[in-house]
């Protein structure tokens, strides 16, 4: 397919030195080289603007293409079929390494790696549970837990909130993580939840997302989470507006509304993604599950230069103390997944 | 415009004419912006092509891409025979898909695939039906606008079928927002050319479903009652029209066209109810129906064009450097533009006429 365009010769001069790394590789050489590594990225539908998750796996393969020297091309679904389409069309370029991001791939990863058995697949957030393909997924529970702790620190009443986006088994288990967290520094604390809906909007609706903090502060609460895509963006303006806190999610927002956002619940997505690529190069690629937690700092709660003045030496001590309870198992963080499991 | 309306033979082949140069005035449109991006046009439409015909699996998702726009087209282009405006089939197929799902679960003792395939589809008729009868109902008895009623239900459907999918009929398994998946005699068997692809008997069903529809509304007093009140409303009723039953008849048919979507996304595609899984279908429905200047038939093409489009954007994003899939949804606007653009049309035809004059 590719002949019939004006890019023909790449792909030529590509499949030339393809062939000749494949020589490299039986003379004993196990990595490969970097210049003809080609990474395809499918993204969501929300895309890599969205100041969150895809946005930090675009981020990964950016910083991967700068630093180990790789071609990559990203897309965008504009639907939930189109992920399938996508993804084979990188498998049928012959594209070195595809990554899918969100669990709604994780169908699509799972037909295109039986179609494919020598193609590598690098899944984000769900487990596709085929050889070739290596799934990343974050325990999300874990960090929110941190949050959760840090949040109930900053609340005098032991109010706090927490307001997701759509109302899915992933997103409860962040508020899950938040209340156990809270409750753990004080045993008084409430937690207020809400959700902004049921259908994809709800990822894309700052002003419910404002209507639902306003509210929430209202009936005095001084911190709220939200883990809600793009509608985080209302809850941060609210908590400017009334002067009080609010806690971000997937990647570094502090800088969004420095001075009001105490911190942000990191999914390191853009590391998952560096690091899968780096392994690639180096020819160490491992398929298989693989959790990031607060252990690998896969999940963590960010500090930088607009969060400083908030978060004192004291509140850190507590954190690393519970992080480190987390990982020699002293407290086991509640996973709404296992709940919803035994149910 | 009131005399294209009549079905004589040559008014409605110069508006089909006219709705095929508007495609090809928006496409050109939109092919200019491409160039001006620095993307060469001739690329872009190669694109295109091959992501609509490249091989037996993308064709195969283009007819997936256009079965559902079959449906909401037809969904919006019947009711407006009678003048009423359906917005609403995102929702009735919302709940239509929802109710095919629940067929599965239901009808897991069915032995044989037919009559579960048929099961499946009464479900999912009913349940789109009973949705889009509801504004049909509210519209006849209080007067209330359809407009209106039809784009809130499709609020309600979206958060009705949430409830029910996370909490009646959930797969426990899975950390997604879906139901459990139905048992094998429920599924629709795609063709082996398509690669891949999930498509099969289902679309010449679907043009079937069209050409019956088409037929009804032209050779039965039900469809003519339906067009004559679309024409004058004052008038079909001193004929002795009822506007009740006739609104409340076209938009349960209406509805229950829509619902079908649940055959090809949850017997054909993905086994199970997805929340999300509609790329906007019902709304892009109506830009078929409109490209189609409301005619039954008109939809077939219509929807086919939209499927291409649809399929393509992906396409595109993949294939070239410069065209993300916001710039492939501005062709498909403009496309829409260029054939709805009436007043455009007649404004240019006019300009025509008196240079020649």
């Amino acid at each position: 397919m590719d002949m019939e365009y004006s890019s023909c010769w790449r792909f030529g001069v590509a499949r030339v030195v393809l062939i000749l790394s494949g020589m490299f590789s039986v003379l004993g050489c196990g990595a490969v080289q970097a210049s003809e590594i080609r990474v395809g990225l499918v993204l969501e539908r929300s895309g890599k603007d969205d100041k969150s998750f895809n946005a930090s796996a675009y981020q990964g393969l950016k910083r991967a293409e700068k630093e180990l020297g790789l071609t990559t091309k990203t897309v965008e679904a504009p639907d939930n079929s189109a992920y399938e389409t996508l993804q084979r069309a990188f498998a049928e370029k012959k594209f070195d390494l595809i990554i899918a991001v969100g669990f709604h791939q994780l169908e699509a990863v799972k037909n295109n790696a039986k179609r494919f058995p020598d193609q590598k697949f690098l899944l984000i957030d769900e487990d596709a549970k085929a050889p070739n393909v290596r799934s990343v997924m974050f325990e999300e529970h874990e960090g929110s837990y941190l949050v959760g702790a840090l949040a109930a620190l900053h609340s005098k009443s032991g109010k706090v909130g927490f307001i997701g986006g759509m109302d899915v088994p992933l997103i409860r288990r962040f508020e899950m993580g938040f209340e156990a967290g809270a409750k753990k520094i004080n045993p008084k604390a409430s937690v207020t939840a809400n959700y902004l809906g049921v259908t994809g909007d709800a990822w894309n609706n700052p002003p419910k997302a404002k209507e639902l903090a306003l509210d929430q502060y209202n009936r005095g609460i001084e911190v709220i989470f939200v883990a809600a895509g793009n509608s985080g963006l209302g809850v941060f303006d609210a908590a400017a507006e009334r002067s009080k806190l609010a806690i971000g999610v997937d990647s570094n927002q502090d800088w969004i509304k420095p001075g009001y956002i105490l911190t942000s619940m990191m999914k390191r997505v853009d590391e998952a993604v560096f690091d899968s690529i780096r392994m690639f190069k180096e020819g160490k690629f491992e398929t298989g599950l693989v959790r990031y937690g607060v252990k690998s700092k896969g999940v963590d709660y960010s500090l930088d230069e607009h969060n400083a003045k908030l978060v004192s030496e004291s509140d850190k001590k507590q954190l690393e103390e519970l992080r480190s309870q987390i990982i020699g198992g002293k407290i086991k963080v509640p996973d709404y997944y296992l709940v919803q499991k035994k149910k | 415009m009131k005399k294209e309306n009549k079905p004589t033979g040559y008014a409605s082949f110069r508006s089909f004419l006219r709705a095929v140069a508007g495609a090809t005035l928006g496409l050109s449109a939109g092919l200019l912006i491409c160039r001006l991006v620095g993307e060469s046009p001739i690329k872009v439409l190669q694109v295109l092509y091959q992501s609509s015909f490249g091989s037996g699996y993308d064709f195969g998702m283009t007819l997936f891409y256009t079965a559902p726009l079959i449906l909401t087209g037809l969904a919006v282009a019947i009711p407006l025979k009678g003048g009423l405006f359906n917005i609403g089939a995102e929702g009735q197929l919302t709940v239509g898909a929802l109710a095919a799902a629940w067929a599965g679960v239901l009808g897991a003792g069915i032995s044989s695939p037919a009559l579960a395939v048929l099961f499946a589809t009464f479900f999912a008729f009913l349940a789109g039906g009973l949705w889009g009868l509801l504004p049909g109902f509210l519209k006849a008895r209080q007067g209330s606008h359809e407009v209106i009623t039809t784009i809130m239900l499709n609020f309600i459907a979206a958060g009705v079928t949430a409830y029910f999918t996370l909490y009646t009929i959930k797969d426990p398994v899975s950390a997604q927002a879906e139901t459990i998946s139905i048992p094998e005699t429920f599924h629709l068997k795609p063709f082996a050319v398509f690669n891949g692809a999930p498509m099969g008997w289902l679309i010449f069903f679907l043009i079937l479903l069209a050409v019956g529809i088409h037929y009804v509304l032209w050779r039965s007093s039900w469809g003519y009652s339906l067009k004559a009140l679309g024409e004058s409303e004052v008038a079909a009723e001193t004929y002795g029209i009822s506007r009740g039953s006739s609104w409340m008849s076209s938009m349960f048919l209406a509805g229950g066209v829509a619902g079908l979507v649940g055959l090809v996304e949850v017997l054909g595609n993905s086994h199970r109810f997805k929340i999300g899984f509609s790329a906007d279908y019902g709304f892009v429905g109506i830009a078929v129906a409109l490209v189609a200047r409301g005619n039954i038939l008109g939809v077939l093409p219509s929807a086919f064009l939209f499927g291409i489009l649809q399929k393509g954007s992906a396409s595109l994003d993949l294939e070239t450097d410069k065209i993300t899939r916001d710039l492939s949804y501005l062709i498909q606007g403009l496309i829409i533009l260029g054939v709805s653009a009436e007043g455009l049309w007649g404004w240019l035809w006019k300009l025509v006429r008196r240079k020649n004059a």
